[in-house]
């Protein structure tokens, strides 16, 4: 098997991994912060439906957490399976962060572990929240830990290649690139707003199958509150990485945005067709791309004709759709969970319409394509580079054959996951509907006042 | 001591863990599919889900901890190893998704107790450690050759070699009788007699192929590769002391005596076995291509790393020190008197 194949392939395989562990990664970071709301919520209102919430969502929780634990330790081993060249450079110069992540693993496992297990073993509930404190800042720590090693692929520094040797390494450089702030912080926010939007979504699923509790309307306006602040905290950032690509990684917006000629008052490209150099059917926004780029609008944002003279390489073209995809969900959301705020506490009626119920069952699968998108993006859009400027990932790939044989496989096996991970959550929540629950509580506490 | 020996030292007593808390698990899960399969299995169920569901995630960190570090202190083994490993390291990971999987389906879930499913999860604590105890083999050299300038490994040497396959025999003999004197220790706390005795018997059963494998691969080692069988013989005194070290845990197994003390010894056996290998191991990483000297990483980098280890270590440590406490230490989890499951 020829060596461009190789690459090819663990490219592939790579992308399928990532795809996949991302979902379950994301409402790993995000799901314990909706458990702390809530639960602190419930303490504090002295409501036991927000306590039985966070208890349910933390049932659900532990099965995506062990399927993030599968997929997080086979993306951490192929990592090296796969790219080995870059492997031994990351290692070298970038390893601490990847090291510190394992901590941050473990303080989440633990806790984890001892927070499930502790259910009601305390007197005092604000004991067992605060076992979820670990919980959620680990997870939070661990995703911020991998996305600077992401950002260092992205803005390389903190060492120097003299005649193919690695010197003057210096790791906190390394991890503080100018990708790292805009990347970390955009990452963490999606995180949260995901799964505020994915909660949302159930709770609708819920009440447009009938149930009329009052459960599912507190669960329901909470997340969109908090669907509401992350998205904007998600725009905002959004916005600020945008800034970092027009400075750091031209090639990447230009492409996203078939800016070809630099000029300044650039307008924003929206959706269209290709036609060889000519944009058809977009909508284009007057301005947006100068004041994405650079805050104001008489400013030039680099074209792709000007990279392509000074031979930088341009990534494909089709991440336009990418980042489409990503920007427009992003958008429609604020939106969405803006009307519901603000008619919520209008008192207007028509978001109780079916229809209306619709949109917020949309939001959370909505959500979790916008983080794909992200990704694609963001990785697609940096290619032919594994680490920009200073390894592709031709030369990054593995020598070793098998790479079909193993897509094969892990293919089979993220199917299995999936498929696994939708049965058994609905199985168990239809096993033990809310509503049932909440009797049985009850029950059990008339009884104790008996 | 060179920042080189401490790197390799600090991973070398994570895997030591990882082999351990690894073992216990992998073999609860085979006796467990093996009670299942002679209808026994209420017996070890409940221990299983008791203790090992709220820990495997841990146990699955010091594997993920193993990995991660030997890239960050000895990036040029992502250069060996990784090439060479693919299909081997992607069969251990698959098997680890099925045990990981059973947790999250079987045991939190919906309590899918099918018992192909049962099977399976014990089927995979075998071929776990058969999977990835190959490695070691390969790092006593003579299945990598160089090809082409990028190192290439010989499936049909490895699988002919004898070593290869007293070293797969080592690591099942290993991990039941680790896991059944553990299991022992643990069914007796809870005071459930049944599983103490069952899981007694196990652990005699295993304990004399476990040292007969162990025994064996140390004489395979001399006509394979014989720098590294002069090395152990040098450290003979600390294989005798590993010795006595089993001995004393079968004599308390046998006289159903202090359990507690029957495990600690067997940590001890092992420990003390599994360094003297380490070291006897020294320098090579893999023979004859890499030392653990030309694969270190830069100084700073492994200045900071150490750092974080420490620092790092000062959070585990109490963390660990609380799980243990809560879930193997509690009487009353032990016993199942109290659920507090979410
Ligand atoms: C719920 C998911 C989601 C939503 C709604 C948005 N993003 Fe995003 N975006 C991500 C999820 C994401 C991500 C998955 O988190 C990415 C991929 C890699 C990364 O660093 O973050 C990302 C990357 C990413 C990048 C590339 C950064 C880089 O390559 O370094 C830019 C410029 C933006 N985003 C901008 C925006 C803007 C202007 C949005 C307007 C609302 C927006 N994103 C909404
Ligand atoms: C978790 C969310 C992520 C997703 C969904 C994702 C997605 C992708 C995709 C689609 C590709 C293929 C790009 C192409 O070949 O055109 C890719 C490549 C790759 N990504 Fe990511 N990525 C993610 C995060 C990361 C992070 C955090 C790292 C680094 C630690 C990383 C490392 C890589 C590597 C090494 C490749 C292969 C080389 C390359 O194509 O440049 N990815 N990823
Ligand atoms: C930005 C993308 C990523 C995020 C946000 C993320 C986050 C997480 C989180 C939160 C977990 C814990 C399981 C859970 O709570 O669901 C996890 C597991 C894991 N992730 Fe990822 N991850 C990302 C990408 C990666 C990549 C690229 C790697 C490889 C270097 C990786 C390696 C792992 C490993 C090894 C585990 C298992 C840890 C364990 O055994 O406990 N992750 N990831």
């Amino acid at each position: 098997m020829g060596f461009e194949d190789t690459a090819l392939l663990s490219r592939i395989l790579t992308m399928m991994t990532l795809s996949f562990h991302i979902l379950y990664a994301t409402i790993g970071v995000g799901v314990p912060l909706m458990i702390m709301i809530a639960q602190w919520v419930g303490i504090k209102k002295k409501d036991d439906h927000y306590i039985l919430m966070a208890r349910r969502w933390a049932r659900g929780f532990v099965i995506t957490v062990a399927v993030g634990v599968v997929t997080g330790t086979i993306i951490g081993l192929q990592l090296s399976l796969l790219w080995p060249n870059f492997m031994q450079v990351a290692g070298n110069v970038i390893a601490l962060p990847l090291f510190l992540e394992t901590f941050a693993f473990f303080f989440e496992a633990i806790f984890l572990g001892i927070y499930l297990y502790t259910w009601d073993r305390f007197e005092d509930q604000r004991k067992h929240l605060l076992l979820l404190i670990p919980v959620a800042l680990g997870a939070a720590a661990s995703s911020v830990f991998i996305t600077i090693v992401n950002a260092f692929m992205n803005a390389p520094q903190g060492f120097e290649m003299l005649n193919g040797q690695l010197v003057n390494v210096q790791p906190l450089l390394a991890i503080f690139n100018p990708a790292m702030p805009t990347k970390v912080a955009h990452v963490v926010a999606t995180a949260f707003m995901t799964c505020a939007f994915l909660l949302a979504s159930i709770a609708a699923l819920r009440i447009l199958s009938g149930s009329t509790h009052v459960y599912h309307k507190k669960a329901l306006y909470l997340m969109m509150k908090l669907g509401l602040v992350f998205s904007i905290a998600t725009a905002l950032i959004g916005d600020l990485s945008g800034k970092y690509l027009a400075e750091y990684q031209p090639e990447k917006l230009a492409a996203a945005e078939w800016h070809f000629e630099t000029e300044a008052n650039a307008g924003l490209v929206m959706f269209g067709v290709l036609d060889g150099e000519e944009v058809k059917y977009a909508i284009k926004v007057p301005y947006a791309l100068s004041i994405l780029a650079h805050g104001v609008p008489g400013e030039e944002v680099t074209g792709i004709n000007e990279l392509r003279e000074n031979e930088v390489p341009i990534p494909p073209l089709w991440i336009h759709y990418l980042f489409d995809t990503m920007v427009t969900i992003g958008m429609s959301l604020a939106a969405l969970s803006f009307i519901y705020v603000v008619a919520a506490w209008r008192g207007w009626k028509f978001i109780q319409a079916k229809w209306f119920r619709l949109l917020v069952l949309l939001g959370g699968p909505l959500a979790l394509v916008a983080i794909e998108a992200g990704w694609w993006f963001t990785e697609v859009g940096r290619q032919p580079w594994i680490l920009r400027n200073f390894m592709t990932t031709q030369e990054a790939a593995t020598t070793s054959g098998n790479v079909d044989l193993m897509i094969i496989l892990f293919g089979g096996l993220y199917i299995i996951l999936g498929i696994g991970t939708i049965v058994v959550l609905t199985r168990m929540y239809r096993r033990n509907p809310v509503e049932q629950e909440l009797a049985q509580r009850e029950v059990e506490k008339g009884g104790e006042q008996e | 001591m060179t920042l080189e020996i401490l790197g390799i030292a600090v991973l070398w007593l994570f895997l030591f863990f990882y082999v351990i808390v690894g073992s216990i698990d992998f073999g609860a899960g085979f006796f467990n599919a093996y009670s299942a399969f002679t209808n026994k299995q209420h017996i070890l169920t409940n221990i299983i889900q008791r203790y090992l569901s709220p820990v495997w995630e841990v146990t699955n960190v010091f594997f993920v901890f193993f990995f991660v570090g030997m890239i960050g202190f000895f990036p040029l083994t992502a250069y060996y190893y990784g090439t060479t490993l693919l299909v081997p390291a992607s069969l251990a990971l698959i098997l680890l998704s099925i045990r990981g999987s059973y947790y999250a389906f079987a045991t939190y879930g919906a309590k899918i107790n099918h018992r192909g499913y049962i099977y399976m999860y014990g089927l995979s604590g075998l071929l776990l450690p058969a999977s990835l105890s190959p490695v070691l083999a390969m790092s006593e050299g003579g299945f990598i050759n160089m090809v082409n300038d990028s190192p290439q490994l010989d499936y049909w040497a490895l699988f002919t070699s004898p070593l290869t396959w007293s070293i797969v025999v080592l690591s099942l003999t290993a991990v039941l009788y680790i896991s059944a004197v553990f299991l022992t220790w643990y069914a007796n706390k809870a005071g459930d007699e049944k599983a103490t005795d069952l899981m007694r018997k196990y652990a005699l059963v295993w304990a004399g192929p476990a040292i007969i494998t162990a025994t064996g691969i140390i004489i395979e080692l001399r006509t394979h590769n014989a720098e590294h069988f002069a090395r152990i013989m040098d450290l003979w005194w600390l294989f005798g002391i590993s010795s006595l070290l089993f001995l004393g845990t079968v004599f308390l197994i046998w006289k159903r005596r202090k359990y507690g003390l029957a495990f600690i010894l067997l940590v001890g056996q092992f420990f003390t076995a599994f360094f003297a290998y380490g070291i006897s191991h020294y320098p090579y990483l893999l023979y004859p291509h890499l030392t653990i000297y030309d694969s270190f990483t830069n100084e700073t980098m492994a200045i900071s790393l150490i750092i974080a280890f420490v620092a790092g270590l000062g959070l585990l440590l109490p963390s660990l020190y609380l799980l243990f406490r809560l879930f193997l230490f509690d009487k009353d989890y032990v016993k199942g008197k109290s659920d507090y499951h979410a």
